[in-house]
């Protein structure tokens, strides 16, 4: 039933969201096949919050090219991506990432989210840890130091929109890993520009175009004619009226969004 | 072999335009319509019962088919409003037309279907074809007679009630005084009477002074099916309101608000999200309200507000799975749901082209398929079982190879028989289902 291509396309969404993955160092665990059977260590749960927090994000920033984005879900995912600040907020592990150096790409942390799905009463039953790693490569060796820094760092929590910018400043990754984080790294970059406070600046220009990577997946793989996929294949001649729409200056990046879905 | 996160693919290909994206009875049973993406509505209509012919027992067919919206583009916004039909609710038939609205996400418009079987022949001074004939070969006066034709309908667009609304519109109702209708969309919800196209009455408005404090959003509403000033709408908190149209102009305040306490231990970051109400429905009695969210339906008292009188768990094995399902955006997929003619048999559809029954008297369930495979003209179907480890049966569907592509979201029951539409991807199934011996 569609194994073939079914493993085609597993191959294609690994690439894109789980590619920073082998590079991690979990317990100097190496052997990871890409699946989460073949995690010796599961990824902590602030891990998997984050990569939570990034999915949300890139959710809510790739633009549908031509038709209004679907208002019900762009709220359940900016509550969903307030949830996880304010839940952040308290931990203090929002501070965390501010202290950090950055080299971090926002994709280096789409682990697997498995432990997210389980209910709070399972978590406090003792299935996991909750680990304050520090989101560097040399997670190991700077743990057991950066435990104590976190219990002093710990003040009170900044309001969300600073946190928020802050955040948003700290997505400038040095390092490009191909095409698709170099779009990305340009979504966010224009977004860093017209300074948005917090997430809830996503709303105030609503009516504003989205691409949506999911519907581009999608479109590529059913070979039909979608309003999407037809206007992805044809960019060059787009003009754009809106002159907010900095989504549609990125039409550029999703060439290769579409080059790498194609080739595979 | 499958991974975590990504979830199987379809092998088939068809256009993208023919998937259907509503299904609805008449109030007699005796149409039913379905729009689809491309903007076009397909009525099919029962065939009458026959002694000469048994098998044919009220089959349906197609009666007509029209373009009910095309893709128009929103040049201030630089933005394209899909034809894509979202809602079709029939009209009560008041003469020997039919009549149903239609709507995409901006426009509703009202369809009037007529028949003609007959036609007048033998006019004075034009032939058959219609061309004028020549005066000098006409000798006699004769009165035109209405002879027999092959069947035609036609369906002609009466109303088209634009410019109501900024936002997607979701669901239309037609109210029981048959004068009036609703249209909702994610921030408002307006009436209209269905004479007049030029203006209507926002009687809900949930859009914050300043959208950036935009939390909850409309998500479906409906009319009482017997109390004209009553309607109730559903947000994506998972709360719904009952709004009294008497008691003020603009609804915001509703006159009882539903809704069941959040479970603390059961809490995680997609709790909200699972707990949004993708469908409402008022019982045929008028007394109970169904509602859909992404794992359950709920039957709701009206007169019990802080929690359902019943809850059905759907597909309770996704509960594990909620992080690949937001990931691949399957978690805010909108099922539809819908009640049997007696009120005592829910049905709500799944993956895999499952849907799902669930009898409220012997609270019995049963999971059924439509696909070509299982489903052979008059064969009886096959209840079918998804397993969550531990004993599989033969037959048995394991969670990690449900195909989340194949989802029937839009499902309707006969508005008294036991005949169900299904609404799988572009397939449409109509099963004469004898309910009480396929529950286990």
């Amino acid at each position: 039933m569609g194994e073939e291509e079914g493993l085609h396309q597993t191959q294609l969404l690994d690439t894109m969201f789980v590619r920073g993955l082998k590079r991690k160092c979990f317990d100097g665990e190496e052997d990871i096949e890409g699946t989460l059977a073949g995690f010796k260590a599961i990824p902590s749960y602030n891990l998997q919050r984050q990569s939570l927090l990034d999915m949300s994000l890139v959710k809510l920033q790739l633009c549908h090219m031509l038709v209004e984005p679907n208002l019900c879900r762009s709220v359940l995912i900016a509550n969903t991506v307030r949830q996880i600040q304010e839940e952040m907020t308290q931990d203090g592990t929002w501070q965390m990432i501010n202290t950090q150096s950055a080299g971090q790409t926002s994709l280096d942390r789409l682990v697997s989210t498995d432990i997210l799905c389980r209910s709070s009463k399972e978590q406090a039953e003792g299935k996991l840890v909750p680990v304050y790693s520090t989101f560097t490569k040399d997670c190991e060796g700077t743990q057991s130091q950066d435990n104590s820094e976190i219990m002093s760092t710990v003040t009170s929590p900044q309001a969300p929109r600073n946190l928020q910018s802050n955040m948003w400043e700290m997505e400038n990754p040095q390092e490009n890993r191909g095409n698709f984080q170099k779009s990305l790294d340009q979504i966010f970059e224009t977004l860093e520009n017209k300074s948005p406070n917090t997430v809830e600046d996503l709303f105030s220009e609503v009516d504003n175009s989205y691409y949506d990577l999911d519907t581009v997946l999608t479109g590529m793989m059913s070979n039909t004619k979608m309003g999407h996929c037809d206007v992805l294949e044809t960019f060059p001649s787009q003009t754009t009226a809106n002159s907010n729409s900095n989504c549609k200056s990125d039409l550029n990046e999703l060439d290769h969004i579409v080059e790498i879905l194609v080739e595979s | 072999q499958t991974k975590t996160g990504v979830l199987k693919i379809s092998h088939d290909i068809f256009l993208w335009s023919d998937i259907i994206s509503t299904v609805e009875f008449n109030h007699t049973g005796e149409l039913l319509a379905t729009g689809d993406k491309g903007g076009r509505v397909v009525i099919f209509q029962r065939e009458p019962e026959s002694k000469n012919e048994p098998y044919n027992q009220g089959e349906y067919n197609v009666y007509s088919t029209f373009q009910s919206h095309e893709p128009e583009f929103d040049y201030l916004k630089s933005l394209e409003i899909e034809e894509k039909i979202n809602k079709i609710k029939w009209l009560p038939q008041q003469n020997a037309a039919h009549s149903l609205l239609s709507t995409n996400d901006k426009t509703i418009k009202l369809w009037k279907v007529t028949e003609r079987d007959k036609r007048p022949e033998g006019y004075n001074l034009k032939d058959e074809e219609g061309k004028l004939k020549d005066l000098s070969t006409v000798t006699s006066l004769q009165v035109p007679v209405l002879k027999p034709m092959d069947l035609m309908v036609e369906v002609t667009p009466r109303r088209i009630f634009a410019n109501g609304h900024t936002y997607h519109v979701n669901s239309i109702s037609v109210n029981s005084d048959c004068e009036t209708y609703m249209s909702a969309d994610d921030l408002r919800i307006n009436l209209w009477h269905l004479a007049i196209t030029d203006r209507s009455f926002n009687i809900v408005d949930i859009k914050p002074a300043n959208m950036e404090d935009l939390t909850e959003v409309i998500t479906a509403s409906e009319f009482h099916p017997h109390h004209c000033n009553l309607f109730v709408y559903s947000s994506s908190k998972g709360s719904l309101r009952l709004c009294d149209m008497r008691a003020s102009a603009l609804c915001d305040k509703h006159s009882k608000l539903f809704e069941e306490p959040e479970d603390p231990s059961n809490r995680s970051f997609f709790s909200e999200i699972i707990s949004s109400v993708s469908d409402v429905k008022f019982s045929h009695s008028g007394r109970y309200m169904l509602t859909r969210d992404y794992l359950t339906v709920k039957v709701w008292d009206l007169n019990m507000e802080t929690k359902p009188i019943e809850t059905y768990q759907v597909h309770d094995y996704l509960r594990s799975k909620l992080c690949s399902l937001y990931e691949n955006d399957c978690i805010f997929d909108k099922f539809e749901c819908a009640w049997n003619g007696s009120d005592s048999v829910i049905m709500t559809g799944a993956y895999n082209n499952f849907f799902r029954m669930f009898d409220r008297n012997t609270k019995r369930d049963v999971t059924l398929e439509a696909s070509r495979e299982s489903s052979k003209p008059r064969a009886i179907l096959k209840p079918r079982r998804v397993c969550v480890g531990g004993k599989r049966r033969k037959d048995d569907i394991s969670v990690d190879s449900l195909d989340f592509t194949k989802k029937i979201l839009h499902t309707a029951w006969h508005p008294t028989e036991n005949i169900i539409a299904i609404a799988a991807t572009n397939n449409l199934y109509i099963f004469q289902d004898k309910v009480n011996s396929e529950m286990h």
